[in-house]
């Protein structure tokens, strides 16, 4: 699944250098910037897998977690060793978060260094008009991959929950996927403004903040926190679902 | 029997595993239903009954995989599933068959289960797979990924992943589904050596004559329910013994057994040679009763038959086999209870 995500930044960064000039003001924000600077290709690949790709990644992964052992029925080997329901469950969490933060780093790397291969590379100006060397844009890169990897938490949780009511993985895996989806959906109609703040997605996109000198911390503060509420309301679902769950797969 | 009085009745601390009311509901269908099961330690108990009779679902709850409805578990002692990470690395389990990861070696599907424990050494799990595939034949599969084993090769990685430590108890649903001849005789010895190692051994099987090998003690299982359970002498002793009379004078024969107080069937003629009919007649169960002048000692009744000028030509003394005992109490229909 890292390899595909990794084929992202590859696919952009070969689409535009075999096409002639971009016209600025089309397709994906800062597509028009790569020929110029090839760290961009990281920059554009994270913005473009942040609505569908990264969060059915991440779904299928985390929707896996519990329902996948249930399906294969290693679920009741794993409990009479015993792992322990609680022990298993955060582990099985730990899994979901460290393929949260390895997808967008995977995007961003792979995306950079495409685009030093295929693009020159030099110093980045910045949305607030500042420019900053190589180096410091590599370190905002990396920023931007943390971000996004604290914006899946939420949803790895909910996976997980999800995970924990069902047998069949797939079930628990396209249920996660759609809650994403539909929560974006959510947040593209303006009659439901009031709602906005609370969505799981609502500041997804929010990282170009982290392109502005100084850096500009608000969003990044609020989506944590919002995901860290997400974290602890799914995280408790899902223990007191699976800790009293018979396993009868 | 829970009729075996209390002087036959094991003390409790001699337990290895004990219910008491166990129950489980699934929606309106009672599968396990109040059930007392008293498994002494160091036997080897066979759990029986029909298909859909609640064995599985009483060896869930049994250890902790799903939750009773009402009724208690003591396993080696302890309660579950409260006691669940004292007791389970004692216990090893094979529950409703076989499970591992398709994609990874039957090896390395033993260390993964094996490293769930948090508390099984690390130290020695390598040489523990090792002994526990030597134990089951599977050394020279150990490194084929698992989706490439046959039914049998799975059902011995599973008994072998039940053998990862030295256990007190193992529990084994059918242990022997989909094995060849010589894997059903090796489960058999494996069984008897975990026996003489002091391990007690919980095995359910719909193969009675496995059962009547291998077994201490047996308990029947019918649409949820307790319906016997004991030593297999006191399970086959509640099952009356009978006579089996060969003879062409089945009319007369019958008479004299009447006179004598037994209730003789005709279960027709023997074989096409002639030899005559088979009856067989019920004897009471337990010594004749005081003031009956012994009639019904079987040698009484050969001598009675002989005296009436019965011809003869074939007597026994039956006991009921375990599976009679079976069909006696779960019943004769095919078709599943609900
Ligand atoms: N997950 C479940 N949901 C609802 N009912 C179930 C479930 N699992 C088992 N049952 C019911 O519980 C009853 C007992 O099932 P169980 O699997 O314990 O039978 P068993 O004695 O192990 O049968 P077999 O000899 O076929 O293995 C059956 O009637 C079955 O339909
Ligand atoms: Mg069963």
């Amino acid at each position: 699944m890292l390899c595909a995500l990794a084929a992202i930044p590859v696919l952009i960064a070969v689409a535009v250098r075999l096409s002639s000039a971009v016209p600025p003001g089309r397709g994906p924000a800062f597509l028009d910037r790569i020929t110029q600077n090839g760290l961009f290709v990281g920059v554009t690949a994270m913005l473009v897998s942040v609505p569908l790709f990264l969060p059915l990644t991440v779904g299928v992964v985390a929707g896996d977690t519990v329902a996948g052992e249930a399906g294969l029925g290693t679920l009741r080997y794993l409990l009479v060793a015993p792992a322990g329901r609680v022990r298993l469950l955060l582990v099985k969490y730990a899994g979901a978060v460290a393929f949260a933060v390895a997808a967008p780093l995977v995007v961003a790397l792979v995306g950079a260094a495409i685009g030093a291969a295929l693009f020159p590379v030099g110093p980045v100006t910045l949305l607030s008009g500042d420019s900053i060397g190589a180096d410091e844009a590599m370190l905002r890169l990396l920023l931007i991959a943390a971000y996004l990897a604290v914006s899946l938490m939420g949803l790895s949780a909910i996976g997980l929950f999800m995970s924990t009511l069902t047998d069949v993985p797939v079930g628990a895996m396209a249920s996660t996927v759609v809650l994403a989806v539909v929560s974006q959906v959510l947040d593209a109609l303006p009659q439901l403004e009031w709602l906005h703040p609370w969505l799981f997605s609502h500041y997804w996109l929010d990282f170009a903040d982290l392109l502005r000198q100084p850096v500009a911390w608000d969003s990044f503060l609020t989506n944590s926190l919002l995901q860290g509420g997400y974290v602890a309301v799914f995280g408790a679902l899902a223990y007191g679902r699976f800790i009293t769950k018979d396993v009868l797969s | 029997m829970t009729a075996a009085g209390a002087a036959t009745e094991p003390h409790v601390a001699d337990l290895c595993i004990e219910t008491t009311g166990l129950s489980k509901r699934f929606g309106q269908q009672l599968a396990v239903d109040g059930v007392d099961l008293a498994v002494p330690r160091g036997s080897v108990f066979g759990f029986l009954g029909p298909n859909g009779s609640g064995k599985t679902t009483t060896i869930r709850l049994m250890l902790g995989l799903a939750a009773a409805s009402s009724g208690s578990v003591r396993l080696l002692g302890q309660e579950m599933p409260g006691q669940l990470r004292e007791v389970l690395p004692r216990v090893g389990a094979l529950v409703e068959g076989p499970a591992f990861y398709p994609f990874l070696s039957g090896a390395a599907n033993l260390y993964r289960f094996d490293a769930a424990d948090p508390r099984a050494p690390a130290a020695t799990r390598k040489s523990r797979v090792h002994s526990a595939l030597e134990r089951v034949g599977l050394t020279h599969a150990a490194d084929k990924k698992v989706r490439a084993y046959s039914l049998g090769m799975k059902q011995r990685l599973g008994i072998a992943n039940a053998l990862l430590a030295p256990r007190e108890l193992l529990v084994l649903d059918e242990p022997t589904n989909g094995l060849d001849p010589q894997g059903t005789r090796e489960v058999r010895s494996l069984v008897r050596s975990l026996a003489a190692d002091g391990a007690t051994v919980f095995v359910s099987s719909h193969l009675l004559a496995e059962v009547e090998q291998i077994c201490t003690h047996a308990a029947i299982m019918s649409a949820g329910r307790l319906v016997a359970q004991g030593t297999l002498a006191q399970l086959r002793q509640d099952g009356q013994a009978r006579i089996r009379v060969l003879t062409p004078d089945a009319g007369a024969a019958a008479k004299v057994l009447a006179r004598l107080g037994l209730s003789a069937a005709v279960s027709g003629p023997a074989g096409s040679n002639g030899a005559g009919d088979v009856l067989y007649a019920p004897l009471p169960a337990g010594p004749p009763p005081a003031g009956a002048d012994g009639a019904v000692a079987p040698e009484a009744v050969v001598a009675a038959l002989v005296a009436a000028g019965v011809r003869v030509r074939g007597f026994a003394t039956e006991q009921v086999s375990l599976e009679e005992r079976f069909v006696a109490l779960t019943g004769e229909g095919f078709d599943v209870v609900q």
